[in-house]
Order: C-alpha cells, then structure tokens, then sequence
C-alpha cells in the first residue's frame, strides 16, 4: 500500500483536528501528492474563492513512496488557490518534513478555515493538536524552528512552517521546512498566514510498514539507486555542482534572461555559477560553497551549504549570518544575480538567506526588483521612493529590498506584491515578465522556444517544474532537440507536462528524471503500492492529473488569454547569442498543443477528453 | 587563427591552473583544426565530452572529428550534467 490511508483534517475556525479514511478510489486514480490533493482540493473548494478569505483551503499533502527506502522518497506538495495568480498553486519541497509525517501515520493534512488567534499545529503520531503560537508570531522560520525543538525538547521535531513574509501579506511567500528547503513558489506560504497559522510540528515514529511486497520494493528500489549512481548528472554532476552548473551553459546558449529581460545573456554569468562557487575567494582563501546536502533518502545530494565571506558588506555586523546556511541554486542565483544584473556572489547568497529566513521565493522576488530597476533606470521610479539608488548591477539594492521584503517595510512592501502589481501600479504593465501573475524563471524562451509554451501552459503560472523542455532542448535528455525551433515542441512540452505530474504523485523528487524514466518508477510503485502502476496507466494519470489542475483554472475564470506570454518576449528580439533576432514562437506551438490535449481552439478539454480522462468541469 | 575553449564543471580540472578560475583559455590553432584535434591535448576522458557548443550552438557528435574553426570562434564543454 505505502498510503498511510488517513488523513488529518484541521478546521481552524473551530480549533479542531479529524482524522478520515484516505479516499482509495481516488488515490487510484491519483496517486498521490500533487495528483490526489488536487483531486480533494478540486472536489472542496469553490474554484471562484478569494486565495486569502477563510473559504480557501491548504492542503499538506505527501505521496505514497514519501518516506519509504525509493531514492529521494521525502516530498511533499503545498496545495491551494494561489494569491499571486488566482490558479491552482501546488508547490513542492524537500528536506525531512514529508517523511516524518508519513512517519506519524498521515497522508495528508486538509487545513481549512482560519483560525482567531496564530497558532501552530503539532503533530506526534496519532496525536493532533492546535496550540497557541503567540510566542512565535514574528518570527523568522530559523527562529520558529529552533524554539518548537526546544518546546518539544526533541530535536527530530520536523517543522514547516513560514516566516515574516507569509504574515505580512508577500503574496509569494513560502512554506520552509528543515531551515532551508521550500515550498517556495506562487504564495502558499501567504495562504498559511492568512489563516492564522504559523507551522506545522510533527514528530512521527511509525515508520512506513505497509509496503505491499517488501522483498520485490527492495530489489525495484536498489536496481533504480544503481540507475542514479551510474548516470553522470545524478552519480557525479548534481552532487558536486548542483543545479548552478547550469549557469554558464544557459549564458552561453543565449538565454538567460538578463536584466528584466532585455537581454539574454550576462557578462557576470561565470561570477555567480557553479565553478564560482567552488573557487576561492580572493578575500579569505575560502570558496562560498562548504558542502553538499541530501533530503530524506536521496542518493543525489545537490543541495547546496554556503558560508558567507565575513567582511563583505552585507554581512559584516552581522553575525548571525556568518554560519553555513542554504546555499545557491540555480533558479535562485538566476533571479537574484542575472535578472537583475548583479554579479556579487556574495550578496546573492546573503539574498537567498533572508529569503529561507523570512520565508519568501527568491524567483518571484528577484524577478520583481528586475523589473523595479527597469522602472529605475527609467525614471518612472526614483530614489526617494525606493529608499535607496536601484540601477541595474546594484548589490547594495539588491541586499536592501531583501531585508524589507519579508517584513512589510519601505518599498519592499510593493515588491511583495509580484511585478504584475507593482508593474500596473506605476503604468507600465508591460514590463512585468509573468504568466498568470508569477514570475518567469531562469530559461529566457526566445533561445528556448518549448519553454515559451511550457511557460504559458503552466497550470501554476509561469514554472520551470512542469514541464521542463530545458532537458532535451538544451541538456539531450532524453533526446537533444533543437532549442531556435518551434517544430515539435507541442508534444514535447504535453509529454514532459504528463511525467511531471506523475513524479510529483509518487513521493519522489523530479530531478530523479535526469536518469529515470517512468520506467524506472513503475516498478517501484507496483511493488509497493496496490493498484495499477503499470507504464500505460501512469501516463494517464499523469494526463488527468494536469487536465484536473487545467478544470479548476477554468472555472476560477482563466481563459485562453491568460496561455501567454508578455511581449517582450513574443515582440523585442534576443540582440546576442544563437537567438539573435528570434522571437519565441507561441503563436505556432500553442494550437498544436491544444489540440494534442484534446482540447478545443480555446484551451478548454472536449467533452471526449473528459470522458477519456474521467475529469469532468468544475463549477 | 585565434579561437576559445572554455571547460565547465568537472572538466576544470583539465584545464591549465592558470585557465581553472574563468574556465578559458585562448587557443591558436590552424586551419585544419577540428574540435577533436583541439581538445586531443587536453586528455579529457572521451565520454566526459558530452555538451559541445561553437559560438553557443550544439554540434552533434557525428560532426565533431570533422568541424571546422573560423576565427573567433568559442568552442564550450561540458560533461553530462543537468539542473532545474
């Protein structure tokens, strides 16, 4: 089985905690995780409901191999309407927190209402309770984290919870879990805060022991860990490097979105990558990166631990930062480096502290200040209202927003808010570089043509993780395509939208499918899962759970408009690079893409599709 | 002709000391260079050549024994790696 088969429903309101039996019909058809919390979510909450009013529910919600011995066994998915889009919002995090729930004997957690007063739930096996967070109100999530282990006086205590952004009404903040792994995209940790709810504290010792046949789950689950540790990028490339390996290849491909888009490629690129990371710094003979990481049972470790030089700016009087902390990813030193023309490491890093501190997405935010520079150096914004000079390349700006953001201060309050706002507010809604409200990140789409359709498909809004065309467009993974072309692409981004679903059902991490296939998942679910997982039935599940995400958009009022992208990127062409003089190509690919869906000329699936997928329309 | 070669990630290491911190070195070559012939000195373990850019764009392998520099050329490796 590996469900649990219980689910913990909170009602906030009341200050109540239930337990229920998991729907198996549904998780039949879902799997888990991201699939089968959208089909709870889909099947509860009005799809017209205010993101932030009490009606809108956040469902914690794990997969059936979370905390079993498969490799990277430890997710879990945040499930809700999102603030910064008005669509589904499902974002998914790493670290420990997702097994050690699973280990209390839990599914999921359907939290609902909103509660009177903050407070927090804790959670030890079978035992569920709400209790007061007065204490914890204002907190950092380092801080909320240690104060709960030592509350609890156990330090296996697992926390989510969020920070200052999630209370001040940043509509992207995230969830945090173990210090520095997030459920960082599209505002769920905003939905938390607006319900009163500062984290989640559980402590579970139950282990995962109804696998359905253990001996044949073993033996599926070494033959796929050998599978991980032969391949170059997850044996070797992601371990040492991370995803920032990625940097220089994007720069020199041409499409690495630079300064709010106006360029593709970065001069500055090689100072805030992967290799830069390695190197020593010139003031202290120390590199910034101290080590890798792993999650719970992951036999890649790409995370990433850095320490920030103790002279350099922005962390000089203090020296709470002076520690290793969560380092640099990819997407993060993207949008907190390049998107804004900063090339200070360094000051990167100090970002992307503050943004695991107070519990905000360094893509939605580095993204936002991109644009906040543009509007600078236009001189639609000015100094006296930022609080400080913001051109392109500052790192002093940079690290300034970065410290107002979470807490609702100065004009960080404004950055808060996402560039769709922030671009409209101030007459230049043009410059906003989002799908549905959230921000892009690291891939520019006119030097990677599918993920302009990836992007402006994407259920969640603009996302990187739904459907990433990036490994066969530019990695070869599976297969190299072309990346300047449009031929093809439709029913390359529907096949990675599909898998991408069913990783994210399963309890696995998705940069598993740099070496694995569903091949390779397949057996590991059928040997530990009853039903059936067999390669067919996953890809439509994986099918019905995107057509699923693309019902609630529909009825929450999102149309074929909302599939686009901004025009700069469909109008201005890239001026360097391979993409010189290209455009991206939406227009050509997303009819295509319709009609491989099943859907008709406005996005929305035929009543054929339905009955194929057994979805239906939701009202 | 004058071209560039720039190792990433793990082929850093096959790099001069001197060329490991930009991951570059500048390349003389003559007009009956091909990418093989370019990285032959470099003694990087065949199946580590994996990603292979001129000027940005991929060259697939069949091409590579056979390419052609022009001047000014930028020729980057990497070995198999991904992120997200």
């Amino acid at each position: 089985m590996s469900w649990a088969r219980k689910i913990l429903r909170v009602d906030l309101t009341k200050g109540t905690c239930t337990a229920e039996p998991l729907n198996m019909a549904w998780a039949m058809a879902y799997l888990g995780q991201r699939g089968l919390a959208t089909k709870y979510f889909t099947e509860e909450v009005d799809p017209k409901v205010d993101p932030l009013s009490p009606a809108n529910k956040l469902i914690y919600a794990t997969g059936p191999l979370t905390g079993t011995m498969a490799s990277t066994g430890g997710r879990y998915s945040v499930i809700t309407k999102g603030p910064l889009t008005g669509a589904i919002a499902c974002s998914n995090s790493g670290g420990y927190f997702g097994a050690e729930l699973k280990f209390a004997g839990w599914d999921m957690i359907i939290l609902e209402g909103k509660s009177p007063k903050p407070v927090f739930l804790h959670i030890e096996n079978d035992k569920a309770e709400l209790l007061d967070a007065a204490d914890l109100w204002g907190k950092s999530t380092w801080d909320t984290e240690a104060y709960l282990k030592n509350r609890f006086q156990d330090p296996q205590v697992r926390v989510s919870g969020i920070g200052p952004a999630g209370e001040t009404g940043c509509l992207y903040a995230a969830v945090v879990n173990d210090l520095h792994r997030a459920a960082g995209r599209s505002g769920v940790g905003t939905v938390m805060g607006s319900k009163n709810l500062k984290a989640i504290a559980v402590r579970g010792t139950k282990g995962v022991g109804n696998v359905k046949d253990p001996a044949a789950f073993m033996k599926a689950t070494v033959a796929a860990k050998k599978v991980l540790a032969d391949n170059a990028v997850t044996g070797q490339g992601l371990p040492k490097f991370g995803t920032q390996v990625l940097m220089n290849v994007i720069n020199e491909i041409g499409a690495l979105p630079t300064r709010n888009h106006r360029d593709v490629q970065f001069d500055g690129a090689k100072d805030i990558s992967a290799e830069a990371m390695h190197a020593p710094r010139k003031t202290d003979g120390k590199p910034n990166l101290v080590t890798n990481q792993a999650c719970f049972g992951c036999t890649i470790a790409c995370g990433r631990i850095s320490k920030i030089d103790e002279t350099h700016f922005t962390v000089v009087n203090k020296p709470q930062y002076w520690g290793a902390s969560g380092g640099l990813e990819y997407e993060a030193a993207w949008a907190l480096g390049a998107a804004n023309g900063v090339n200070d490491l360094e000051a990167l890093t100090y970002a992307n502290f503050r943004a695991n501190e107070d519990g905000w997405d360094p893509i939605s935010f580095g993204a936002t200040v991109g644009a906040v520079m543009e509007l600078y150096e236009m001189g639609v914004l000015k100094k006296e209202q930022l609080g400080i000079e913001a051109p392109f390349g500052s790192a002093q700006a940079l690290a300034f927003f970065a410290d107002q953001v979470g807490r609702g201060e100065g004009f960080g309050k404004e950055i808060a808010l996402g560039s769709k706002r922030l671009t409209a507010k101030y007459g230049h809604p043009e410059l906003s570089m989002t799908v549905k409200g959230q921000e892009f990140p690291a891939y520019d789409s006119r030097g990677i043509q599918g993920m302009g359709l990836a992007y402006a498909t994407s259920n969640r809004g603009a996302c990187h993780l739904r459907g990433y065309t990036v490994a066969s467009e530019v990695l070869g993974i599976p297969v190299k395509t072309d990346p300047l072309v449009t031929d093809g692409k439709a029913g390359l981004v529907k096949a990675f939208q599909d898998a991408t679903a069913v990783f994210d059902s399963s309890g696995l991490c998705l940069f598993t499918s740099f070496a694995w296939t569903l091949q390779d998942i397949a057996p590991q679910l059928q040997a530990a899962c009853e039903g059936d997982w067999s390669l067919d039935n996953l890809n439509v599940v994986g099918e019905r759970v995107w057509n699923m995400e693309k019902e609630f958009n529909l009825a929450a009022g999102l149309t074929k408009k909302d599939d686009d992208l901004p025009p700069r990127l469909k109008k201005e062409a890239a001026r360097t690079g391979p993409a010189k003089g290209l455009v991206n190509g939406l227009d050509k690919m997303l009819p295509e893409y319709y009609q491989l869906r099943g859907w008709n000329a406005d996005g929305v699936p035929t009543a054929d599709t339905r009955k194929r997928l057994g979805t239906t329309a939701l009202k | 002709m004058r071209i560039t070669l720039k190792l990433y990630a793990t082929l850093t290491d096959y790099l001069p000391a001197e060329a490991r911190r930009d991951n570059v070195v500048a390349l003389e070559v003559d007009e009956a260079a091909t990418i093989a012939s370019v990285i032959a000195p470099f003694q990087i373990p065949p199946k580590l050549v994996h990603l292979v850019l001129v000027n940005g764009l991929f060259v697939p392998p069949a091409e590579r024994a056979a390419r052609p520099f022009r001047d000014g050329d930028v020729l980057a490796i990497w070995p198999p790696i991904a992120g997200g």
